[in-house]
Order: structure tokens, then sequence, then C-alpha cells
């Protein structure tokens, strides 16, 4: 792999940009591996970018039922944060900052991480009780997360309307600084990129069909549209569709499918300088770098596959941005798209081995994954590697759903569900 | 948006007179004391979560208000039939043969239509 530098840069602008090689390359599979991933999204390419750079493990193949980054990973809207309320959360979202913070160095690879601040708006009494909890749980767990009045909220991001006029009035708001963006299919690339060069196998249009089990129950490897393929340990990274992956090895999943929405307007110049999410008028918006702002709707309320939701949700998102945001209103919005997000009952994410020896499976991230993919991936290669969790994602068990011992995110409600 | 018919009110209305319950035909054990964990779990918490035809509850909560049971395709979003609760989960192939698809069936099969508001990608 050629390193990606000014310097390179400058020399291929030199000769027409006819020296860059390919990104990754598309191996026919093997026979058979140490290591099978499904699902070729970030957390998956994370997965096998950190077996091969921390645990040794290079025979790996990474297989994509349509193409890399292709679902979640592309369909988000970028934002990372970690102020959540446990101290579970709190570990693996403060794991997945840490390591944003110099994963384009990591990579070589420029995922345009940009810590703009992330503001969560209060409306009310509750919200200004439930997030300054917050702030304090944050801080004992050295997650930075400060308190805004309403006129430092106007000073940190000035399109804002303050009008006491408003349906919602914002009274206050909730500020990690080291909150902010990336560039999503950069990161799918990034670590595509980084993985291919240590040896891994990125296989798209592969559709695992089946997962083989030797007779004493222990996967041997999956069966797929381009033939059998051999492993004694398979990593399930499937998001919305691990129900479906997870169905084949006969493990039901705590698991439902909803679609989730998006869109974005038009470019326009530079007004929106952070993420502004809204949990009580449920919407959130940041500004990408080309300018379209990219706006984020809540989940539908019924359980689908089919990657498209209902015009009502995002009328819904706009009606709250245009309340927040009155400069807006004319703005023309250029494209919706919807993705399927995997819910777990508690709105925490499931980080495991399984009943089945040699399965692992990363599920559950919900309407929240994004931010958590360096970290996510992370752990898990660590949990593939040793067969046993991590420090961090020891608590993310499925067996926590019949203990009892839930990380009720959900009852929390650090985030937009 | 969906268009739901409600087998009460006999009535296709929109998605937003209704409110999803979830999967149906989950039994609750009785005497729940004597179930094991185990089994309390995937009571409570695992779902089927299927990729093609499912069965859900829905309340039609701003119109009568209750309860009742449909069969959908989770894939298309189309829905194959409602049914009120109590009533036993429908053969899901006649549902599908073609039977049951004839525009000259008696009016108690026919197949209620779903239209979805379609999103531009």
């Amino acid at each position: 792999m050629r390193k990606y530098s000014v310097f390179a840069l400058a020399r291929e602008a030199m000769r027409a940009h006819k020296g860059w090689d390919q990104q990754w390359s598309s191996p026919e599979p093997k026979p058979e591996y140490d290591v099978i991933i499904v699902g070729a999204g970030g957390h998956g390419l994370a997965t096998a970018y950190y077996l091969a750079k921390e645990h040794g493990i290079t025979n790996v193949a990474v297989l994509e039922k349509g193409w890399l980054g292709g679902g979640n990973t592309g369909r988000n809207t970028t934002i990372i944060r970690s102020n959540y309320l446990y101290d579970e959360s709190a570990g693996i979202y403060e794991h997945a900052v840490k390591l944003w913070e110099g994963l384009s160095q990591d990579l070589n690879y420029n995922v345009m991480y940009s810590a703009r601040g992330v503001m969560m708006l209060a409306h009310n009494i509750h919200d200004v009780q439930v997030f300054k909890r917050h702030i304090h749980a944050n801080r004992l767990n050295g997650i930075d997360n400060e308190w805004l009045t309403p006129e430092q909220v106007k000073e940190f991001c000035p399109p804002i309307n303050l009008s006491a006029d408003a349906r919602y009035p914002i009274i206050g708001a909730a500020l990690q600084r080291r909150g902010g963006t990336a560039r999503h299919d950069a990161v799918a690339w990034g670590y595509a990129r980084a993985a291919a060069d240590r040896g891994v196998h990125i296989i798209q249009n592969c559709e695992v069909t089946g997962i083989r089990r030797a007779p004493n129950g222990a996967v041997v490897g999956v069966d797929t549209n381009r033939g059998p393929i051999n492993a004694k340990k398979v990593g399930v990274v499937a998001a919305g569709h691990t129900s479906v992956i997870m169905n084949m090895a006969g493990v039901r999943m705590p698991l439902e499918s909803y679609p989730l929405q998006a869109l974005v307007s038009e470019p326009v110049k530079p007004l929106i300088p952070c993420v502004i999410m809204s949990n009580t008028v449920h919407a959130y918006i940041s500004q990408s770098d080309k300018g379209e702002m990219v706006i984020g709707a809540g989940t539908d309320q019924y359980t689908s596959y089919s990657q498209t939701g209902g015009l009502h949700i995002i009328n819904h998102t706009l009606d709250a941005i245009c309340e927040m945001f009155p400069v807006l209103t004319r703005l023309k919005m250029l494209r919706s798209w919807g993705g399927i997000v995997d819910v777990t009952p508690d709105r925490s994410p499931i980080l495991a081995k399984t009943p089945v020896s040699g399965l692992y499976v990363n599920c559950g991230w919900g309407t929240g994954g994004f931010k958590a993919t360096p970290g996510s991936g992370n752990v898990f290669a660590h949990t593939i590697a040793r067969d046993e969790p991590h420090r961090i994602n020891a608590p993310f068990t499925i067996e926590r759903f019949t203990t009892g011992r839930l990380i009720d995110e959900a009852a929390a409600a650090a985030v937009a569900h | 948006m969906l268009l739901i018919k409600c087998p009460y009110c006999e009535e296709e209305r929109p998605e937003l007179e209704f409110r999803n319950a979830g999967e149906a035909h989950l039994v609750r054990a009785n005497p729940i004391i004597e179930q094991s964990d185990d089994d309390f779990a995937g009571f409570l918490y695992f779902r089927q979560n299927p990729k093609g035809l499912q069965f859900e509850r829905w309340r039609h909560i701003h119109g009568c208000g209750r309860f009742f049971n449909a069969v959908r395709d989770s894939v298309s979003d189309k829905f194959l039939t409602v049914y009120k609760a109590g009533e036993p989960r429908p053969d899901v192939s006649t549902l599908l043969s073609p039977a049951a698809a004839e525009p000259a069936e008696p009016p108690v099969t026919k197949r209620p239509r779903a239209k979805k508001v379609e999103v531009s990608q």
C-alpha cells in the first residue's frame, strides 16, 4: 500500500492522477479462513482491521451481501459523541471517541473526524434535570460534558431560535465539545484499505445463506451464494439483518428491525457550526462539509426490512427543525432514504459470544451505531481472537436479557430514539 | 404511510390512527411463577423478527381503541390480512395461494390493499 500524504498528492497532481492504486483488492474466496466476518460495514471492517493489527490474525475474510459500506454505514447522520449515562455505555462509547481522535493517522486515511461539538437542547424542566444528571455522570467517568445557558447556546450556535414564543422554547443545553461528525464512507473505505493491506480478504456480492455446524454444534463455516467457506470462528456484524443470520444457526435474538430515515438539503454556505440534537422535539441536524444540512428522523413504529419509511416521520422532523431554525424554512430537501436498524429492548448493543461455540455477534446498535465504529470493532476483535470479551464489552452480553442486568439507555434516553 | 384495515371498524384508515404493538401470539405463561428464567426472557424480550411474513399486533388507538392482529410482509410492508384479537393464526399458505388473490372471492377473504407512500431514494 502506498502511503497517502501531501507529497503523494503533489506527485499525482503533476502526472494527471494516473498513479493512484486501487484501495483494496477483490480476491476470490479461499476455501478456508481463520475468521469470517459477516457484513462489510464499518463495524465489520473495523473488526477485521483490529484482528489483523492487534491480534496478528490476518487470514480473515469479510463477506458482504451487497457492496462495502452500503448499509447503515452509508446511511447514518455521522454523529459522534460519548455522553451516555451508564458506566458500561460510557466505557464503550468513550473508547470509540478516543480511537476517533487518532483514526485518520492510524489508517492513513482522512476520515474527516471533526470535533465540532454536540449540543443537546433542553426545552423543559425535565430535560434540564435529565441533562444535568448526564453531565455529572459523564464527568465522573472522565467524559467532557457541560451545561450551557440560553445565551451561551446562542453564542455557540448563532442561527438557533431562542424566542420565548417558540412552541418548545430553549432553556439550556448540554454540550460535549469532543463530539462531532466524521465522513461515514471514508470510515468504511479507510478500514477496508488498511485491513486489505494487512492481508484481509474483502469479498463483496457474497451473501451468506447458511451457517455450517459440526455434529458437536460448533461452527465450521458458512454457506454462501459463491459456495461454502470454512472457518472455526464466525463473527456476525449484520446490523438490521442480524436476526436473519443468527436464525441460520438457530439462535433467537432480542432484536427488532425498524426503518430509520434521514435526509439532506441542498448545499448552502456554512451556517450551522455544530451538531444540534433535541430529544423533546425529536430532531437532529448538522451541516456537512459539502454544505448540506444532514437531518435525522426517528424510527417508524413497525418492524420492517424495506429500507424505506413513512413520509409523515420526515414531515414531523422537519416541523421541529423549522421551529428551531426558522432560517431553514425555505431550504429545499434533496434526498431522503432509510436504513434498517436492529434495536434491543434496552437500546444498548450486544457484543458477545453466543450459545454456539465459535459464533460471535456484534449487533443491537439501533439508531446510534456509527459513533461506536472504531471502539466496537476494537473490542469485538479482542472477543473473537481471545474467545473472551474485553473488559469494555463484557457487560454487553445476550444473557443480560435473562438475568435482568440490562444497560437501560432506553430509559436514560441520552439519544433521540 | 401504511393504510391499515381495522377488522372491528371494517375500514381502511391511515397509519396515524394506529399504534403498532409488536409481535402477535405471544402467550404469557399461567401460572407465570412456574416459568423458567429462559422461557420468561423469551416471552419478554426475544423476538422472531422475520424477513418476510410476520404476525403482528396493532391497536386502533385513535379509532375504536381495540387491539387486533395482522399478517404483513416485512420486505414489501404489504398487509395480507387482518383479524380480530383472539382469533386463531390464519394459514399463511391459503393467504398466499392464487385463489385468495382472486377478485371474485367473497369479501371475507378479500385481501385488504395496503399502499405506501414511496420515498425517493
